[in-house]
Parts: C-alpha cells; structure tokens; sequence
C-alpha cells in the first residue's frame, strides 16, 4: 500500500504511533466485524442447508438420478450460469477499483497520463460495475419470487435472501461511497493527497468482493 | 519541550471550561463524554435496582401478591438487559473514555465526533428501550431472549420488539466506540509507550475492544433472524419449516459468553490500578496480568455451549464445553494470586477505593468457584435454571463489576472533579454494599441447591424456602441503602469535597501528572514515556527499581509529564487515606488550548442527530406490528434519508478549523 504514510493534515499534531492514519487502522477494524458478521449468515445458511420442508429448492435435490431417487424432479431454482456473469462483473469492479486508487496516487507523475491516470473514469466505472451487479441481483430476486420463492417460503428462501440481501445492501453502500468519491473528484479533483479516502473505500469494496467470492462458491457452486 | 512552563501543575486551577447545555449537547472532548456516560449509566443503574428491588419485595415472603406474573416478566427482563447493556457496559465505557486517552498520553481518541455518536446513540437506544414500560409492553422474554418464547407465535405484542430493535441500536453504539478505542490505543500512544508499559487498564480495556468487535456482529445476525421471523415470516427460528430454535442458543451464547468478559475485564483492569497504588508496589506479574486477560477473551469465544448443556447436545460436545470453560478458570486464578501478590508485603492504605477493590477479589473468587462447579455437565443440570446460578453471576457481576467500577468511581472522582469523594460516607456505602450484597446473593446457593426455580414469580409455603429469600430481600433493602448513600456522596462531593490535587493518591500512571480536572487539551506537552509507572519514577524511584525502563541509567531522566520536567513536580506522597493534602497552591492559570496553539476539535451537533435519526428509524419498525406497514416504510425511508443526510453533512466538515 502506497498510501500508508499519509503525514497528518494539520501541523500540531503529534505523528501516530504507527504512522498510519487513523482511518487506516479503523476500516481493517470494521472489515474485522463484518467478518463475523457475514461468518454468522453463511454458517446459519450451510446449517440450515438441505433442512427445508417445501420446496423450491437450490439445486436439483430430488429426481430419478439422485440418491434416494423420485419421480418427480423438484428442478433447481439457483441460475448459476447468470450469476457466474455478475460474479465476473463484480470482480472487474475490484480491478477497476485498484486502477482508480493508482490514478488517485500517481496523479501528476510522470508517464501517468490519459485513460490510465484518470480517476474518474475508473471510479464511476467501479460504480457502474457495482450497479450492474446489483441490477443482476434484483433480477435474479424478482425471477425467484415468480418461481414462488419469496423470503416466507421455506428455510432456504429465508437463509439465501437474507444472507445475499446484507451483501447487496453492502454493495449499495460500497456504490454509494464511490459516487461520492466521483462527485468530489469532479468537484474538486482527488490526488496523491487524497489517496487515503480512496484506499478505504478501495479496502471495503475488496472485502465486499471477497465475501461474494466466498458466497458464490459456498451457496451457487458446490451442491 | 520548550512549553515547560505552560500547563503547570498544580491544584486548584483556575481553568475553566465552556458550560452550559449546549456545551455538552456538541461536545466532543472524552473527557466530557466519559462523564456523560458516568451519569447516564448512573442513573438507570437505579432504574434497574429499582427492578430488582421490586422483585425481591415480590420473592420476601411465599405466594407474594405484589406484582402480577406478567409484571414479573417485565422486571426481570428489563433488570438483566438494563444492569449488563446499559450500566456496567457504559459505565465501562465512561472509564474508557475518561482514562485511555490520559494513560497513553493523546490529547483525545482517535475519533472524537464518533466518540460523541456512540453515547448519543446509547442514550437514545436506553430510552427507547424504556419507553416500552409507558405503554405497559415492556420486554418480558429474559435477556437472553429465548426462541420460540420470543417469536411471533408466542410473543404477538410489542414487548419484545423494543428490546430487539434496542439491542440493535445499542450493538452500533458498542461497535463505533471500539473501532474509536482499538484505533487510539494503537494508534495515539506517546513516544515510549510501547505496548508492554501501557497501563494495565488500558490493557483491559483493548482487550475488551476486540471482543465488542467480534462478539456484537453475531448477535446482531441473531436479532436479524429474530427481527424478520417477527417482522416479515422467515422461518429461521419456526420448528414446522424445519428451522431450530437452538440455533437461537449457539449464536446469543457466541455473543453472550464473551459479553461477560466484556463486563468483566473492565472492572479487573480498574482494581488493577488500585491495588497497586494503595499498596506502594508495582503490579505484580504485570506481563502475566496481560497475557492471562489476552488468555481469557480467546478462551470466551470457544465455551459458550456451557450454558447449553441442558438441552442434550450430547457427551462430546458437552466434555468439550466443560474442559474449555474449565480452563479459563486458570487464567482468571493467576489474576487473583497476582492482586493478593500485589498487596502481599505492601504498605496498604485501606481507602474506600482500595475496600472496594479488595472485595472484587474476594467475592469474584466466591462467584469464580461456582462458576467452575456449573462447568461440570453433571452438576450443571441439577443447578441449571435455579438460584443457585443466579447467585452464580450475582458473585461475579455484582460482587465483581460492580465493586471494580466502584472502585473505580471512588480512585478517579478526584482527576475530573477536582475534589476527593467522602471516605466516611464512602465507608457507610462499602460496608451496607458489602453485607447487603452476602445476605442477597449467598442464601441464594442454598435456595437454588433446593431446588428454587429462576424466572418463576411465587413459591409455596413450606419447602424450606423462606427464611433464604426473606434473608435476600432484607440484604437488597441494605444495597439500596447503600447505594442511596453512594448517590448522596457523588453529589455532596462535587461542591464539598476535599480538593484533590493533581494526585491525591500517590499514583504511577500519567493521569495523575495533570491538574484535575484535566484541561481539555489533555497534555501540554506530550509525555516521553520510560516506564510503565513514570510519576514513581519522579517521585519515588525506589518503589520502581525492579521494573523495565528504557536504559539503565536512564531511569528517572527524559520523563516529562505535562510540559514539566523531572524533579519539578511537587506532590504529596503517601497521604493518610482519604487525606489528599493541597500540595501546590499556586493560582497559576493553565492556559488554553489557543494559547497553546494545540488544534482541537470543534464543537459538533451532527453527532447527535446522526444518533436520533438512526434511533428513530429503528424505532420506526414498531408500526409494522400494529398494523400499519406503509406508515412504518414512509417513516424508515423518512428517517433513514434524514440520518444519511446527517451523516454527509458530517463527514464533509472538517474536524478542525484549518490552520
């Protein structure tokens, strides 16, 4: 991180002990929080996995092939293909992020120039990827609930929508902040001053993206 | 260090501070938020004792008529949740603020505006909380909440939902503090104060930060589940869709068990500058003082299905269970050798102070062995649910919070009053609280060995039970008296009380190096620490030779405590208990913060609204049970844009003027 030996704004202030800003060592301590918090929703999701009484179920439970088989197949509800596209649009935002922090850092260096050294380019495309995702998922939500799954129905109806909700609402935080960042830049344009308040936010948006990854694989990928 | 003569040190300052309504409404110093939190936790400690009170007039006699059962319900609910998330907890919290910042040498915490935020939303979380007793639908399900008692099905009035939407707020109160604390104890120690000097409190209280951190996400998810099972028909806690109400269990008791050494540690890290102070002796084992609490919050996160073993998780589980929960026993048994070690050959001063602290260890020792009884599986299920528990956690959270933080209460009145509180009335309320708090809670053992339920509003005649709970009624009428006492001596102190000096104790730590009330800049200078105790260091270098200092040779030079230098700081040493001697009368003034040109941080509203916005939309759930959702969602949207606004508007002001 490049970023980590911000010198404090104002003059009179003794130096930090570690030499981080403050709000460097506060993020990695929320990040520390949510780890338990999203830990508790993907344990009671893997607890309660397979326990549901009704269907729709995730993935194909029952049907002639399975062990034990049935004649009637209960088909999968989870779309993995149309989430593996959304999966991929949510890491390109993580690479789109790390552009937009270098940007910020190396403003009016030497050889940083056009697309490359434009922050904003790369904060409204984080944005904007962050939003495809979110669009992704309120399809995927809106589908599920014609298929007859809403968050009443059964065990996994209530695990998976709460558990991808807190994500999403985490996500639309993370979008919301970028904007933010956006707007300041063209308000007053970020640089190597500024690094910090985007490393943060840089720091929440991978964890977001870390706990997708951990997400996708654990609910959409193994069966 | 060219400020040598700024910030003198002396007692009775002329230094005066902006007062007023105002002036607290926006404050951001901790010093003045530790207050707040003092008074607020203050005061509905007696809220809750009233509870208790009631209950034990209730439980005097068999077949009691006083209160109904549902009224019952609502007492002891609200008693629990009360005592442990809006008194010991906060009262906690007024010591973390009003002491880390001194003791690491930093002018304030890492956040100042968030600091201010927490307690705001503390405060607003307790009345809402409370505001349920007006309109009769208190919380009635314990405090631990139980599923399915407390689902829909069971509970269709709005008792427990204020105390689910409560603890949500009072979750983000605790997470915004120690996010604040974890950073400044990191980040704001003054040069030399490696983390192996740190006071031993402020060691505690870190520790304590990261259990909030880890322990408070999980039941937060807990409440969730609680909330949209209530509130929206999920099914995580509904046996018919296959959900399981012990999942409720697993994760309030990964929250819960680390929630007591939340209330713990505190009170231990208090006592452990206490005891050293009135003995004239370093800490004993300091190293092993840290490492055994570092020990004893990791131990907490892997013991929580002790307090399961009642509902048949099985002989594996349950052996695992006891054998972890057996050996946080020796962490917290080295804690008490190493206080005794600490007054073993010292010259004690029985301060009220110092009373208090020694009877932390006595009686948190009486509450530690039960504890270590009840980790057996076997003799849990037949103490399991009785008195027996009750007095159980009474030892260790009464006989031990409680008498650490009045420990505490009685050490630092003098650093942010000024003047010492009164032994002799000090004296009354240690004694009563002492004996009261035996006769309450020891009968207890033998009425929950026989058999006494908790939780249960009548007993009959004739099985013995009587004389144990008139003896317990008659010891809670001595605590109230004591605690009368107690609120009497804060009081009168304030105006009456002997002035204190910068240190009418004799102290180690580097709180006691600045005039009392500290300025609001704190330190003039920032301190060069060299060792773990630098006032002994200054004033008697001979209690201090056995402990670790930067250099030989080194030790009593390059010390340099609130703009003064060695060997310049007059004080009174080894004063008589309770007789703080005026040790430096000069009316020097302290100069401001301007004078000095030290930035600090304006005055800020936003933290308070931010607070009342978020409360309110937590608050504005509660029509989604009286039938009236779309009021409920034009009221969140309502509240949360506004809090969201806040908070831009907050985060887009500078903390201080530039310069």
């Amino acid at each position: 991180m490049a970023a980590t030996a911000v010198p404090h704004p104002h003059q009179g202030h003794p130096p930090t002990t570690t030499g981080l800003d403050h709000r460097k060592i506060a993020i990695w301590t929320f990040i520390g929080s949510e780890c338990m918090l999203f830990t508790s929703l993907i344990s009671t999701y893997l607890v309660y996995k397979g326990r549901s009484v009704n269907g729709p179920m995730p993935h194909t439970t029952c049907g002639p092939t399975t062990n034990p088989p049935c004649a009637t197949e209960l088909p999968a509800i989870l779309d993995i293909p149309v989430t593996s596209a959304s999966t991929f649009v949510l890491l390109m935002s993580s690479l789109t992020m790390v552009l937009a922090l270098a940007a910020v850092e190396n403003k009016g260096k030497p050889g940083w120039t056009g697309i490359l050294a434009s922050s904003k380019t790369w904060l409204l495309a984080t944005a904007i990827l962050g939003a495809t995702f979110l669009g992704f998922q309120a399809y995927e939500f809106t589908s599920f609930v014609h298929e007859g799954l809403t968050i009443k129905t059964n065990l996994f109806g209530s695990t998976f929508f709460t558990l991808t909700g807190f994500h999403g609402a985490h996500v639309t935080v993370g979008v919301l902040w970028l904007l933010t960042l956006y707007a300041i830049d063209v308000k007053r344009g970020l640089g190597p001053k500024d690094a910090l308040l985007v490393d943060i936010s840089a720091l929440y948006w991978h964890f977001v993206d870390v706990v997708w990854i951990a997400i996708f694989t654990l609910v959409y990928l193994i069966q | 260090m060219a400020t040598a003569a700024h910030a003198p040190v002396h007692a009775g300052s002329s230094y005066h501070e902006e007062t007023g309504l105002w002036s607290w409404l926006t404050t951001v110093d901790h010093k003045r938020i530790g207050i707040l939190y003092l008074y607020t936790s203050l005061t509905w400690f007696l809220v809750g004792g009233l509870e208790a009170l009631t209950l034990r007039m209730q439980l005097q006699g068999p077949n009691g008529r006083l209160v109904s059962a549902e009224m019952y319900n609502m007492l002891f609910t609200m008693h629990g949740t009360t005592m442990i998330f809006l008194v010991v907890m906060p009262l906690s919290a007024a010591f973390f603020n009003l002491l880390i910042p001194l003791q690491i040498g930093a002018r304030d915490v890492a956040f100042p505006r968030l600091n201010a935020f927490s307690y705001w939303v503390y405060l607003f979380g307790s009345i809402f909380m409370n505001v349920s007793w007006l309109i009769g639908q208190a919380p009635d399900g314990g405090w631990f909440g139980y599923t399915p008692l407390t689902t829909y099905q069971f509970s269709q009035n709005l008792n427990i939902d204020f105390w689910m939407l409560g603890l949500q707020i009072l979750g983000v109160s605790s997470l915004a503090a120690a996010f604040n604390f974890i950073t400044t104890i990191v980040n704001m120690r003054a040069p030399g104060m490696h983390f192996m000097r740190m006071p031993i409190f402020t060691w505690m209280a870190f520790i304590v930060q990261f259990l909030l951190v880890l322990a408070f996400p999980v039941i937060t998810i807990a409440l969730v589940f609680l909330q949209f099972d209530r509130f929206f028909g999920t099914t995580f806690y509904l046996t018919q869709a296959g959900g399981d109400p012990l999942l409720w269990q697993h994760l309030f008791w990964i929250f819960g068990h680390p929630e007591v050494y939340i209330l713990i540690l505190p009170a231990f890290g208090l006592v452990s500058e206490v005891l050293p102070t009135f003995s004239r002796k370093p800490l004993f084992g300091y190293p092993v003082m840290v490492y055994s609490g570092i020990l004893i919050a990791f131990l907490g996160f892997g013991v929580w299905a002790h307090h399961m073993f009642a509902v048949g998780m099985g002989p594996i589980a349950d052996t695992l269970f006891a054998v972890t929960t057996m050996l946080i026993g020796i962490p917290t048994g080295v804690k008490i050798f190493n206080w005794i070690f600490t007054m073993w050959g010292g010259d004690v001063r029985f301060t009220v102070a110092c009373k208090f602290a020694i009877a932390l260890v006595a009686l948190f020792t009486i509450g530690g062995i039960s504890g270590v009884m009840h980790a057996s599986p076997p003799a849990d299920l037949q103490q399991t649910d009785t008195y027996f528990i009750v007095a159980h956690f009474h030892y260790v959270l009464f006989g031990g919070s409680m008498m650490g933080l009045w420990a505490g209460v009685y050490y630092y009145y003098p650093k942010f009053t000024g003047r010492l509180m009164s032994e002799k009335l000090g004296n009354w309320h240690f004694w009563l609280a002492f004996i009261g708090m035996n006769l309450t809670f020891m009968p207890m053992h033998w009425s929950g060995l026989m058999g006494m339920p908790r939780r249960t509003w009548v007993y009959d005649a004739g099985q013995g039970l009587e004389i144990y709970n008139l003896m317990s009624s008659i010891g809670a009428y001595i605590q109230a008296v004591a605690v009368l006492i107690f609120v009497y001596n804060l009081v009168v102190s304030r105006k009456r009380g002997q002035r204190a000096g910068n240190d009418p104790w004799g102290a180690p730590t580097l709180e006691w190096a600045m005039p009392s009330p500290p300025p609001d800049y704190n330190f003039a200078t920032i301190p060069r620490v060299t060792s773990r105790y630098p006032l002994w260091d200054i004033k008697s270098p001979e209690l201090t030779t056995d402990v670790p200092h930067t250099r030989e040779g080194e030790r009593a030079i390059d010390v340099d405590v609130a703009g003064k230098h060695v060997g310049h700081v007059s004080h009174a040493i080894g004063n008589p208990p309770g007789g703080a001697v005026n040790s430096d009368h000069s009316e020097q003034r302290i100069l401001s913060a301007k004078e000095l040109g030290i930035p600090m941080p304006n005055p800020s509203i936003k933290p308070l609204f931010v607070a009342l916005f978020m409360t309110l939309m937590f608050a504005s759930m509660l029509p989604i049970h009286m039938g009236r959702p779309g009021l409920a969602t034009i009221l969140i949207i309502l509240f949360a844009t506004l809090m969201t606004l806040g908070l831009y508007s907050w985060l887009l002001t500078p903390l201080e003027d530039a310069h």
